[in-house]
């Protein structure tokens, strides 16, 4: 199956060109969004990190913010740090360098003070997006799409109808040699005995049953009752009990493939078909992690709505609950709810699923990039100091 | 008529209502070879679910073929079945000594 994408210079493909302007602290965060709003068409990813963290939290910070700089839908990346922060800004721009796309870096410090730094970046940005606009569209293989799925306010119907029916589209993709990825390791828990019978060894079951304890654990220490959380109020009110429950129609998103392998938060997949990220389940954060393993794509349901997108991959917003299809068709790509009141097989539903991931990739744009949704969150697993 | 409320798998003892479901109303679902004839006992919203039998104070609540969770309390066939009859298994730090 032929897609239409940007060649990267690492041989890898794009299904979009973002110029992005990446901050490596919150500290330089509010610069790096005044440089992108004089630079149309580029996009910041301000967050609320990157200095006083430490251990394992700290390096998956840094391999997130690296891994955001060499998805394949980004072309070109400004770094922007304000100079003494943990998270050092030569050494990300050094590390995505290496796939050997266009990288610059300033620092607030070095240019002497804000003004100064968003004229320097305002003028290397205005280069790189000069040069990104000249770039032509040339045809791949779907065997170089890695597909994000992600569900977020979910209810019944997403483990009915939604989720049943990115499976199939999921079966698809890889059928035609594509990858994807199954991710929220919470909302794994009381489904994780149906995952590890379907892995590829022993040592990927493992590692699937280690990260759903770990998940559960922490949960555990914080002394009161998941539910509530995990549940969410949302999910509750729309009929969902227990965490049990909803990890059970979760799960049907991974469609029927053999997991090859569970990888860590940010990191790329080592191995083509399906694997499984350790990543929360809160939507954003969740869904930052698999941009930053390379995902050119994500695949959305949710059963109350939401309109999250993220900043530098379409996010196919879908919905099984035929009332929210209606309520807000505003955010909403496509509804699976027609599974449940019109008798659409979820076959047929799977592949309507898989010809809109063919058009978003070919340069369809979904409502969350229309509105300009960009959500963006990093994950973390460790207090700031 | 169309299914008022689907089961997931044979081996379920809970349904869920696709449309809203009235106390008083009797819900018949056909699953494989067998037909369930439920008379509802409380009002079901859109989404929630209720028992295909009686289940026990302590027994296990069965959806997708698995478990669930555990009720709370007894559950009448044709009740409501959710977190005030339902305790998770999992993430239970409420519990931790």
């Amino acid at each position: 199956m032929k897609l239409l994408g940007y060649k990267r210079e690492n041989g890898k493909y794009g299904i979009r060109n973002h110029l992005i302007i990446l901050p490596t602290s919150i500290c330089s965060s509010e610069t790096a969004t005044k440089i992108s709003s004089q630079v149309e068409g580029s996009v910041a990813l301000p967050h609320q990190h990157g200095c006083c963290q430490m251990g394992e939290d700290y390096k998956q910070t840094l391999r997130t913010l690296i891994g955001l700089g060499a998805n394949p839908n980004v072309g070109a990346v400004l770094v922007v740090g304000l100079g003494c922060e943990g998270i050092r800004p030569n050494e990300v721009a050094e590390e995505i360098k290496k796939t050997g796309k266009p990288v610059e870096v300033i620092t607030i410090q070095e240019c002497k003070g804000t003004l100064k730094t968003m004229e320097k970046g305002i003028r290397i940005a205005r280069t790189m997006a000069q040069e990104l606009s000249m770039q032509s569209k040339v045809e791949f293989d779907m065997s170089e799409l890695l597909l994000a799925t992600e569900c977020g306010g979910s209810d019944p119907t997403s483990g009915i109808a939604a989720n049943p029916a990115i499976g199939v589209a999921v079966d698809m993709v890889i059928a035609a040699g594509g990858s994807a990825i199954l991710s929220e390791t919470t909302e794994l828990i009381g489904a994780e005995h149906l995952l590890i019978k379907r892995t590829a060894n022993e040592e990927t079951s493992q590692k699937l049953l280690k990260i759903v304890n770990i998940t559960e654990q922490r949960a555990i220490n914080m002394g009161t009752d998941i539910r509530g959380s995990q549940p969410t109020p949302g999910n509750i009110e729309g009929g969902l009990t227990t965490i049990e429950e909803k990890s059970l129609g979760c799960i049907y998103k991974a469609g029927s493939a053999i997991i090859q392998e569970v990888i860590d938060y940010g990191v790329a997949p080592s191995k083509k078909g399906l694997s499984v990220m350790d990543t929360p389940g809160e939507d954003i954060d969740s869904i930052t992690g698999m941009l930053a393993g390379g995902c050119q794509i994500v695949v959305f349901t949710t059963g109350r709505g939401t309109p999250t997108g993220s900043p530098i991959a379409p996010v196919i917003k879908i919905t099984g609950n035929s009332t929210t299809y209606n309520n807000m068709i505003d955010n909403i790509d496509l509804n699976a709810g027609k599974v449940i009141d019109e008798d659409v097989s979820l076959e047929a539903m799977g592949k309507e699923i898989f010809d809109e991931i063919v058009k978003v990739s070919n340069g369809k744009l979904t409502k969350a990039e229309i509105l300009g949704h960009r959500e963006f969150g990093i994950f973390r697993i460790g207090p700031t100091f | 008529m169309k299914n008022k409320a689907l089961i997931a798998n044979t081996k379920d003892n809970v349904a869920t209502a696709i449309k809203d479901i009235f106390k008083g109303e009797l819900i018949k679902i056909e699953l494989s070879d067998k037909i369930y004839s439920i008379e509802i006992l409380k009002d079901i919203k859109f989404g929630h679910k209720f028992s295909l039998e009686d289940i026990k104070a302590g027994e296990d609540v069965i959806k997708y073929g698995e478990v669930i969770g555990g009720a709370s309390e007894d559950i009448k066939k044709g009740t409501h079945v959710h977190i005030h009859n339902v305790e998770s298994k999992r993430g239970r730090g409420d519990l931790k000594k």
